[in-house]
């Protein structure tokens, strides 16, 4: 038995089953993940949001596909997905058949009340994360901090908060971005 | 079989066409399920969404579940999440074949740069928006601050952050609930 195949599921399947809130609460687990093991880095963690956001798809599943053809080759896109999924089915499966207004019990409600602060706590460490291998770049001489792409970060931001350019796809932003980072030779 | 076929590719549409995942789907999930198929109404799609939200895993892949099980029981919520999830796995898998290959080039570099701006700025939107949606009460506040420290500072594993806030909540309720009941107690 290959451990790697079987470790691979071993943790998407953890994700699976304590990922709760949807997308963007995978990015705490996969930031563990990329400090546990070699299979991608925190910066292949901030590409596959950018592909994530602009390929159809949930980022969780993008992630698991990505990190298993990585590891595993064609077919192991699929296996890490299919890990990620597992406790999803059997949770609902369950719930479905036993608790008909699950979404509404009292302790239910009270347990997300303070999980759903919590995993913004969460999300946000991982997103300081996200600015440390965007905006400084590892060179010979040590940490540099990128001063164009922090320049090019503050003001998407800013024009993200006019109304009229808010509601813009995410990926036209990417493109936007690409072209200035090849033209100014980010 | 057909039926089974017909669910499959439902959800393979969903799947292929939702960007974002999460409250982006909802839309899409109305008009593939209610609208055009009509296999379940609008307020047991609603509480599959609520249901889908508040279990752990992907949103999108739990409400699969959950309207593929409506449908056809385990077999459904099983055909349903295959269809949801296809897409995904089929069009990342090819992007990473291709992808390791570009990613030395200098250009390729200079294009990640700038891309990597542009994701920094969409991280904040989502952490903002988090925070606006969850922060709704002191405890709360505490709550997300604690969970941010122990996240940046310690080693604490993710999933024992999420078990504790859960934890706390109920504790939280139970005793909101037992100095209900004494104030009640006390008024009769």
């Amino acid at each position: 038995m290959n451990s790697l195949i079987w470790k691979i599921f071993y943790e998407f399947f953890k994700i699976g089953l304590f990922a709760v809130g949807g997308g963007p609460a995978t990015i705490p687990y996969l930031m563990d993940l990329a400090e546990k093991y070699d299979w991608f880095t925190m910066e292949d963690v901030t590409n596959m949001i950018a592909i994530s956001e602009s390929t159809p798809g949930p980022l969780g599943l993008n992630m698991a596909t990505y990190v298993g053809t990585d590891a595993l080759g064609v077919l192991g896109g699929a296996w890490a997905s299919i890990a990620l999924t597992i406790p999803s089915i059997i949770v609902i499966v369950l719930v479905a058949k036993f608790l008909s207004n699950f979404s509404q019990n009292r302790w239910v409600k009270a347990a997300f009340y303070t999980i759903r602060p919590a995993v913004a706590g969460l999300i946000a460490a991982a997103v300081w994360n996200v600015f440390e291998v965007s905006l400084f770049v590892e060179e010979a001489g040590g940490r540099v901090f990128a001063l164009k792409t922090f320049i090019l970060f503050v003001a998407v931001f800013a024009l993200m908060h006019i109304k009229k350019l808010s509601k813009m796809h995410p990926v036209i932003w990417f493109i936007g971005a690409a072209v200035v980072g090849c033209i100014l030779k980010f | 079989m057909k039926e089974y076929l017909e669910l499959y590719w439902a959800f393979f549409r969903i799947g292929g066409l939702t960007f974002g995942g999460g409250l982006s789907m909802l839309p899409m999930l109305k008009y593939e399920l209610v609208e055009k198929k009509g296999w379940v109404d609008e307020e047991t799609l609603l509480d599959c969404y609520a249901v889908g939200q508040c279990t752990p895993g992907i949103i999108a892949v739990n409400t699969a579940t959950y309207v593929g099980y409506i449908r056809k029981k385990l077999s459904g919520a099983i055909v349903g999440t295959a269809g949801m999830i296809s897409p995904s796995i089929l069009i990342i898998t090819i992007l990473c074949l291709f992808l390791n290959n570009f990613l030395g080039n200098v250009w390729v570099q200079h294009a990640l740069m700038g891309i990597k701006g542009v994701v920094c700025a969409l991280m904040l939107n989502t952490v903002i928006s988090l925070a606006k949606k969850s922060l709704v009460s002191p405890l709360c506040v505490v709550i997300a601050v604690a969970a941010l420290v122990l996240a940046l500072f310690t080693d604490s594993p993710t999933v024992l952050i999420v078990i504790v806030a859960a934890i706390a909540g109920i504790i939280y309720e139970k005793i909101k609930g037992d100095a209900k009941g004494k104030e009640d107690a006390q008024h009769e």
